[in-house]
């Protein structure tokens, strides 16, 4: 049995929290204090931050004199708004039809599984984040992966695989634990 | 007072009642979820109270009909009943029904219109669908179930008419839509455990905090 929080802002720092506070009245003040701002808000807060964390929502509400969960409400209606901070790397896997046909879902599970995080989440140490996209168009290659905005065709398991060794060498050459030739 | 008839049965209502509303004082069921008589507009998403009335082409939905002299209404024609099964089943795939388990008072409400309009609780011929939401979501005071949640808003609604700032939402879109709690903290937006959503849900998709305990025992003499 699974007893689960709301679904946003775990594992967002308070310091986080308190530097989009500290920028969030400048950008609220570039808009009316309308309704029909709620969105446009959104995407700038979006645009500034990358996402919309539980204080941002709260502070528009607040803002537009609406209740936190009519904000919260729309915000979640929209693809467009995501709740949690891009990792480093940025996994964004097709499920447009022809990746559906191909098999898109076993990529994003293979993916959700190996990290241990559903789509729209972020692993705790910001590395990875898992996005569901509907089409990027090149669907000949389906089914497909965007991994940092480079797109990997004929997905497989394997693939995905492989693709992790790489990052943690990566990571661990940016870490310091091994030396490359030219340090 | 308005004359209608219903069903060959001719019947005197107060004015300004919708057709819903007539039919259920004068003791004719037509199934319903979404209906709230303290809306201002009926939500009629449930699609469940579809009659048909003279004149009109189509079954249309009851809840948003007013009565006016000399309606007829029928409230079993074979379409009227196509169009609630079609819905009904609908719901039901996204509503595994566990009896047992689930605190409403028996038969429950989907139990009695699944039996009105002659369809079992199951399904079928429909897939159930798993949209792979958690069996609980943890609302602070509440609990919610969102494999049980009709959609039918009437918490969201009740929670708006208590609370000028409602903490009730719809989140997400689609299949995946489900209640929401989402409180800014600010003051005014504090629920004070009226259980006014509790009282009002149809489905017991929203359980009191002690309720949830209760269950956790049923669950475990049932294991």
């Amino acid at each position: 049995m699974e007893v689960s929080g709301q679904h946003i802002g775990h594992g967002i720092r308070e310091e986080e929290e308190q530097a989009i506070s500290e920028k969030l009245p400048e950008i609220l003040g570039e808009f009316s204090r309308e309704r029909s701002s709620l969105l446009p808000i959104l995407q700038r807060i979006q645009e500034a931050f990358k996402f919309l964390s539980p204080g941002a929502i709260k502070a528009v509400a607040e803002y537009l004199g609406l209740s936190g969960s009519e904000v919260y409400g729309v915000a979640t209606f929209y693809n467009q708004f995501r709740f949690h901070p891009p990792g480093r790397h940025e996994i964004k896997i097709c499920m447009g039809t022809a990746c559906h046909v191909k098999g898109g879902d076993v990529i994003l599970e293979n993916f959700e599984r190996r990290l241990g995080i559903k789509e729209g989440e972020t692993t705790p140490d910001r590395e990875y984040s898992i996005e569901r996209v509907a089409c990027v168009g090149c669907c000949a290659l389906a089914p497909v992966a965007v991994v940092d905005d480079k797109v990997i065709g004929y997905m497989q398991p394997s693939k995905v695989e492989g693709l992790f060794l790489q990052f943690e060498i990566q990571r661990k050459i940016r870490e310091g634990q091994i030396k490359t030739e030219a340090s | 007072m308005v004359k209608i008839t219903v069903d060959g049965k001719k019947l005197e209502t107060e004015e300004h009642l919708t057709v819903l509303e007539a039919c259920l004082q004068n003791g004719i069921f037509i199934p319903n979820l979404c209906f709230l008589k303290t809306r201002p507009h009926p939500h009629a998403s449930c699609r469940l109270c579809f009659v048909s009335i003279e004149g009109y082409d189509r079954p249309i939905t009851a809840c948003t009909e007013r009565v006016r002299d000399g309606l007829v209404v029928k409230t079993d024609t074979p379409e009227v009943r196509a169009l609630q099964r079609s819905a009904f089943k609908l719901l039901m795939s996204l509503h595994p029904c566990n009896a047992k388990l689930c605190p409403t008072e028996k038969p429950c409400l989907l139990m009695r219109i699944a039996k009105h309009i002659g369809v079992g609780i199951n399904p079928k011929p429909l897939e159930r669908i798993n949209r792979g939401l958690p069996d609980f979501v943890d609302f602070g005071s509440l609990y919610y179930v969102p494999n049980r949640c009709v959609l039918c808003a009437r918490c969201i609604h009740t929670c708006r008419s208590i609370n000028k700032r409602p903490l009730l939402t719809f989140a997400k879109r689609g299949i995946m839509t489900m209640v929401a709690y989402f409180s800014s903290g600010n003051d005014s937006e504090v629920c004070s455990n009226c259980n006014a959503c509790v009282d009002i849900c149809p489905v017991a998709a929203l359980l009191p905090k002690s309720a949830f305990i209760n269950f956790l025992e049923a669950k475990e003499t049932h294991a």
